[in-house]
């Protein structure tokens, strides 16, 4: 049986140019054999959850440096919710401290990684809990 | 005395060859290294031994190292260094309202630090308004919000303008910043002759590497000459660019990489000043450089001083300046943000220490160390304060200020600073035959360089060919808990209000006159700096004043290398 391959979008929303992060975190998906999109810097909410639903990802894997998680993450939950596609599933990573990660996996976000989290760690989390939508 | 030395008599080898066959072999039988290969952070190779053949028959003392204070300044800049002035201690910081920064910045003072140095938050860095929608969420987290001059007089309420120097880093938006900082000059009654600081002002580095930019590398570039036109002429004492590695060096460059591209920058900046016909020595000994100092040691004393070689023959031999001001290359170190850790935050000091005396070693002019813990959020008061306790222990209690440059004449030190000046050198070359630095953004190559390189140490770290205490080796679970900074959302809330309040009372005609003279000088040669100077004063926000030059200018879009 061979699973059909994992659609990931990397995405940086808001100001932050940060995309450091973002583009290993990319390189190592397309490197583990996911199908990556990379939205490129200063993304609103709405243009990363519109890319999403266009590019029919598993996906958004949100990278936020900025300090302004706590907006960001949730927004694009509630437009994927509006938008109907809440199977869309939202993960990320930044400089986010602990009590915000408890808030944020709150509100729907399946996971949050900090800095020295590992590419490899990073690609096994992936691996055992995004599961491709086309499965259905 | 071991019983062996009393028979053996020792051996002395005549050349480094003759010691690799007899005593370096023998050890090498008994056992070999730790290591087949050994590197530096940024994977130079680095050799077993230095010695004076390694320095080979082209390396001329008094040519390529020279004196202290001398071309082509390898040793320093300044004949006595520290013994006559001590760096200035520089802490980066900006946070939440003009007012909150004010405090930090008077907190400061008063703790004995010699120079401000603001931070902006994200909207006002991308020239974006606290109530534009893009910048929700952002205002005020990373930085101070400045919208309009009201906020930037709060900003230095009661410091005075002419009694401190202040840097400001902002890059996109640098002229329409520094316009409010001579209308809040205006304001204290100080004139723009005495005015002392740095603005960033750095816009080739944003493409490579920072990303925060609004109009296309080329209209950018004529806003930048108009500025150093102007500073010129009437602020003769302000820096008017910090060329920057050191966000080069963050998005993951190597130490060659980071010197070769700003350098590049550099280049380009003097370059351009030539082409709108300033001259070279009127605005060269303005530009100042911006540096990373990160774990490597020796890798970045010797980038430090392979920068000044290169920059004195730039200036003297490829652009003809004439005056030795504009050969010096005088720099701002930073600690090297990337490699703090937020696994054990307190190695952090140890780090950042190490990175701090590189930089001391290497010669800089000013310093900003970062605080313990800015791999979890923003610095707390008592990580802002060891870090600049850091500094002056290294200034007051280590006695490495004492005699100038101890570093020269180490075999390993030249040897390294020779070949990383070699090594940037050719991308130099490489960037020049490409037509420059603007060209080469353009195609990508120095975004795609960098991404290689940062990608590249990712994957050491993980296999472990590099280490990170903490973090790859020494793991411990329990990290502790720190008590961190927070800003909350009323900052932003308030914030909006405060611009509201602003708008609402300002003369719209005289903004729009303002405003639209400016957008048609922008479509012919004038100098913008003025006009811009109306705006702000006129109380223009800044992303109105960055707006009004959009139909001339357009908007850079970025080609994504991955």
């Amino acid at each position: 049986m061979s699973e059909p391959k994992l659609r990931l979008l990397v995405g940086k929303v808001g100001l932050d140019g940060h995309d450091r992060g973002a583009k290993i975190i990319a390189r190592a998906f397309r490197d583990a054999g996911f199908e990556v999109i990379y939205t490129g810097l200063h993304q609103t909410a709405e243009m990363v959850v519109n890319t999403a639903i266009q590019e029919d990802v598993d996906a958004i894997s949100l990278s936020i440096l900025s300090g302004a998680h706590n907006h960001l993450f949730p927004k694009v939950i509630r437009l994927l919710e509006d938008k109907g596609a809440n199977d869309i599933q939202v993960f990320g990573g930044g400089i986010v401290p602990d009590e915000d990660i408890v808030t944020l996996k709150k509100a729907g976000v399946l996971e949050v990684f900090t800095p020295g989290a590992s590419m490899e760690q990073i690609i096994g989390w992936v691996r055992s809990n995004i599961r491709s939508r086309r499965l259905d | 005395m071991s019983e062996q030395d009393e028979h053996t008599p020792p051996r002395r080898s005549r050349d480094k060859d003759e010691w690799e066959r007899t005593t370096l072999a023998e050890q090498l039988e008994r056992g070999g290294e730790r290591e087949v290969e050994f590197s530096t952070v940024s994977s130079l190779p680095i050799e077993r031994l230095a010695t004076a053949e390694d320095l080979g028959p082209d390396w001329d003392v008094e040519r390529d190292l020279g004196l202290p204070g001398e071309y082509p300044y390898t040793r320093g800049i300044h004949p006595t260094m520290y013994r006559g002035r001590m760096w200035t201690m520089r802490q980066f910081a900006g946070f939440g309202s003009a007012a909150q920064t004010n405090a930090r910045f008077k907190y400061l003072l008063s703790q004995g630090q010699t120079g401000l140095s603001t931070a902006f938050d994200l909207p006002t860095l991308m020239g974006r308004d606290s109530d534009d929608e893009m910048a929700e969420g952002e205002v005020g987290k990373e930085g101070v919000a400045i919208d309009t001059v009201v906020d930037m007089k709060r900003l230095f309420d009661g410091i005075p303008l002419d009694k401190v120097s202040t840097s400001m880093t902002i890059n996109a938006p640098a002229a329409v910043v520094f316009c409010m900082y001579l209308a809040v000059a205006e304001d204290q009654g100080v004139s723009f002759e005495k005015l002392q600081g740095t603005l960033q002002n750095d816009i080739l580095k944003e493409y490579i590497a920072q990303k925060e930019w609004i109009y296309p590398p080329r209209p950018s570039m004529r806003i930048i000459t108009d500025l150093m036109a102007f500073c010129t002429r009437h602020v003769p004492k302000w820096n008017t660019i910090s060329i920057s590695g050191y966000h080069i060096r963050e998005a993951g460059s190597t130490a060659v990489q980071e010197l070769a591209f700003t350098l590049s920058d550099g280049i380009a900046y003097v370059q351009a000043g030539i082409d709108a016909g300033i001259d070279i020595d009127a605005f060269a000994p303005r530009l100042s450089f911006f540096f990373n100092s990160h774990n490597d040691f020796f890798e970045e004393i010797a980038k430090m001083r392979a920068a000044r070689r290169i920059w004195a023959r730039v200036m003297r031999e490829r652009f003809g300046a004439k005056q030795e001001r504009s050969w010096k290359l005088r720099f701002h170190t930073q600690t090297a943000g990337c490699s703090l850790t937020a696994q054990q935050p307190l190695n952090n000091i140890v780090r950042v220490t190490v990175q701090a005396l590189a930089g001391v070693l290497g010669g800089t002019q000013s310093l900003h160390t970062d605080s313990y813990d800015e791999a979890l959020a923003l610095p707390s008061d008592e990580a802002v304060t060891v870090a600049l306790r850091t500094q002056q222990i290294l200034a007051e209690e280590s006695g490495v200020i004492h005699t100038v440059d101890p570093l020269a004449g180490s075999y390993f030190v030249e040897n390294l600073t020779n070949r990383i000046e070699r090594e940037a050198l050719d991308y130099i070359e490489r960037i020049d035959s490409m037509g420059g630095i603007i060209a080469a953004i353009e195609r990508g190559y120095p975004q795609k360089e960098i991404a290689d390189a940062s990608y590249r140490y990712q994957q050491q770290t993980e296999d472990g060919t590099k280490t990170i205490v903490g973090v790859n080796k020494y793991v411990k679970d329990d990290t502790g808990k720190l008590e961190i900074l927070r800003v909350d959302d009323s900052v932003g809330i308030n914030q909006i209000a405060r611009l509201a309040e602003v708008k609402a009372k300002r003369d719209s005609d005289r903004l729009e006159a303002a405003l639209s003279s400016l957008r048609k000088a922008a479509e012919g040669d004038d100098n913008l700096i003025p006009l811009m100077l109306d705006a702000v004063r006129a109380h223009a926000t800044v992303g109105e004043v960055c707006q009004a030059l959009v139909p001339v200018f357009g908007l850079y879009q970025e080609t994504s290398v991955l």
